[in-house]
């Protein structure tokens, strides 16, 4: 699947696109097919993401979705090094789902 | 230290200012990102991994008690409560929202500090050697001349818009403590015949072309001193490339000109701008030495109580020779075990301001390794001070060794990154920390860059690690034998690039080979030069 993701214009957080707008939750991600155009056209109109791009992803079997590329894994969970300040502080399991 | 005049306060103010409404004007729609972009850069704004990321400018690393107590409260009340110092002795906030940033720089302003001119293809923040005005073994103390630079590269109309980033160091002492012809200009302060003057060296730097920077002029009177950096600038400006921005350095420049026809443009352009009058008068570089004056030392004991050996140990390492016999400096370490390079919490910062306060009259200096420096402490006060410091888990025993590494931040932090370098680090100290060899090991200086652009040095690194993007997997070259000190030089690969299990135990070998093959006192780079990198291959790379 493709994911649209980018930072929040005002925050800087990372979020990806929801099919109806925007979430700070990777799993949340949307297929968004042939229609990134129209999305990025009404959604940097509106102020709400900056430098948006599109990254390939899976939706795993739990219904979660791992993007393909670590650079976009360490963004969707948060610094390897300091979990503490991830999306998911206290799941064990989340350096292993990033590398 | 220098203190601003009315016009420094009153150019900051007005960018605060500026940008408050450069930023206002992004978020309400006014801008788009490519027009608001080089504005926020141009104000150390960048836009990374997670997201905004403030670079603050450290002018030569030198700051006091206020301004670090400052950098403590925006880390606290804009950021997640810590700050990174960075390889150019800068600080930078990984956390920041647009929202907030001229509000931050609103409360950098009231210290005397900004962001001007930390990125973006300008004149970047003049660095310099981290023991200016204290070390034992400097002509003079370098910063009213990196001082007179950063006056006169700050909104230099002529040099907002360099074919690339342009960085500049000043050094004072034989001993290079700044890496200075590692970069663009590096320029030594030295003697000849009695008269004080610069010698320049052109065309350094690391990133995806590493060159040693070579000797142009082995002497410019410092009444001469802005003129000469300011038409090796004009050369650079005028034919430095911009149609390739990775051959756009001015090293590249001076490469494919050669040394000789570079200096033969920059002495023409010198003798014209000579007759222009375009220098400083002496009389600023004299208003601004009194502001670096040294404080009233006390003679005061010579030698500490050595009968608690966790505190010799720390004097031993972390101490450097002062130029006053009762005093050192003394170096705050921030890499403690397992811990992340260069990371400050608000609080240790707060403590350190008070520290500074408390024993080396006000004042603080970062270093381009990413420690902190108190450059006066009397020595009568050093086992107060690492109490103090040993409670706050900033007592690390480790200038100099393999666990006083620098590391970039890497894939945990930047968007340029391709492979995260801090988790390297903090193994490699874990490991050598538990086997005790690190201090068998002795003066082992390790970088780790997470890119080829090589912010954490790799290539001056007597080891050096560079991460890289190997089909979407980290992989991490191994190079050995640079060196960033008087004696530059520059890493070589050893050969296939390694997993990051297997390049830490790359570098356990490469050390094994040094310790087996050391003779006398000397460190793993003159062993490495002794016998050269087969040893160390064989050891890496052989399968029998």
């Amino acid at each position: 699947m493709k994911v649209l993701t980018g930072n929040d214009l005002k925050t800087g957080d990372v979020i990806w696109w929801t099919g109806s707008g925007w979430s700070r939750h990777v799993d949340d991600a949307v297929d968004v097919g042939a229609q990134v155009d129209e999305i990025l056209a009404t959604e940097e109109a509106a102020r709400r993401v900056n430098v948006p791009y599109v990254t390939e992803a899976t939706r795993e079997v739990d219904g979660s979705v791992r993007p393909a590329h670590i650079k976009d894994r360490v963004r969707a969970l948060g610094p390897t090094v300091r979990p503490d300040l991830s999306l998911k502080p206290k799941d064990p399991e989340a350096l292993d789902w990033i590398i | 230290m220098y203190q601003y005049d009315q016009y420094d306060q009153a150019m900051v103010d007005a960018r605060v200012e500026e940008f408050r409404d450069q930023a206002r004007r992004r978020l309400d729609g006014s801008l788009t990102e490519d027009e608001f972009k080089p504005l926020r850069l141009m104000n150390g704004l960048y836009l990374q991994l997670h997201a905004y990321m403030l670079r603050v400018a450290i002018p030569y690393g030198t700051l006091n008690s206020a301004q670090m107590t400052a950098l403590a409260n925006i880390a606290d009340k804009y950021d997640r409560g810590y700050g990174h110092f960075t390889t150019r002795q800068n600080l930078q906030y990984n956390w920041i929202k647009l929202e907030d940033a001229a509000d931050i720089l609103a409360d950098l302003a009231k210290v005397e500090m900004h962001a001007i001119q930390t990125s973006g293809n300008c004149i970047r923040n003049i660095s310099s050697d981290h023991f200016a005005g204290a070390a034992h073994d400097e002509l003079v103390d370098p910063r009213p001349y990196a001082e007179l630079l950063r006056q006169w590269s700050s909104f230099h109309p002529e040099f907002t818009y360099l074919p690339r980033k342009f960085k500049i160091a000043v050094v004072a002492a034989e001993k290079d403590r700044a890496a200075m012809r590692l970069h663009d200009i590096g320029i030594q302060i030295v003697e000849k015949d009695g008269e004080v003057g610069a010698s320049f060296y052109v065309g350094g730097g690391m990133g995806r072309t590493p060159m040693i920077a070579p000797m142009i002029r082995d002497f410019v009177p410092l009444s001469q001193l802005i003129t000469y950096a300011e038409a090796c600038l004009r050369v650079y400006n005028r034919y430095g490339r911009r149609d390739n921005k990775y051959k756009a350095r001015i090293k590249i420049l001076v490469h494919e000109l050669g040394k000789d026809e570079y200096t033969r443009q920059v002495e023409e352009e010198f003798a014209h701008m000579l007759e222009q009058g375009v220098e400083p008068p002496i009389d600023e570089l004299e208003r601004i030495k009194p502001f670096f004056a040294d404080p009233a030392f006390e003679d005061g004991v010579k030698s500490v109580d050595r009968s608690d050996p966790d505190f010799a140990l720390w004097v031993d390492r972390n101490t450097h020779r002062h130029k006053h016999d009762s005093y050192v400096s003394a170096v705050i370490s921030l890499k403690p075990v397992g811990g992340i390079p260069g990371d400050a919490t608000g609080d240790q910062m707060r403590l350190m301001a008070e520290l500074a306060k408390q024993y080396s009259f006000d004042e603080l200096r970062i270093m381009h390794t990413q420690n902190v420096v108190l450059p006066h402490v009397k020595i009568a006060d050093l086992h107060a001070l690492w109490t103090a410091l040993d409670a706050a888990g900033l007592g690390a025993p480790n200038m100099d060794s393999i666990e006083d590494m620098i590391a970039c931040p890497g894939l945990d932090y930047c968007a340029l990154a391709n492979a995260r370098s801090i988790p390297l680090a903090q193994r490699i100290s874990e490991k050598f920390d538990a086997s005790g060899k690190t201090e068998k090991l002795g003066e082992l200086k390790l970088k780790i860059s997470g890119c080829i652009n090589a912010c954490g040095h790799h290539h001056a690194g007597h080891i050096g690690i560079l991460g890289v993007d190997r089909k979407g997997i980290e992989n991490y070259q191994l190079s050995l034998g640079g060196s960033e000190a008087e004696d530059t030089s520059l890493a070589k690969i050893t050969g296939p690039g390694f997993t990051e299990d297997g390049v830490i135990e790359a570098v356990d070998k490469v050390t094994d080979v040094y310790l087996s093959q050391k003779e006398g006192e000397e460190r793993f780079l003159d062993t490495y030069r002794r016998i050269g990198m087969t040893p160390f291959k064989e050891a890496l790379y052989d399968k029998a």
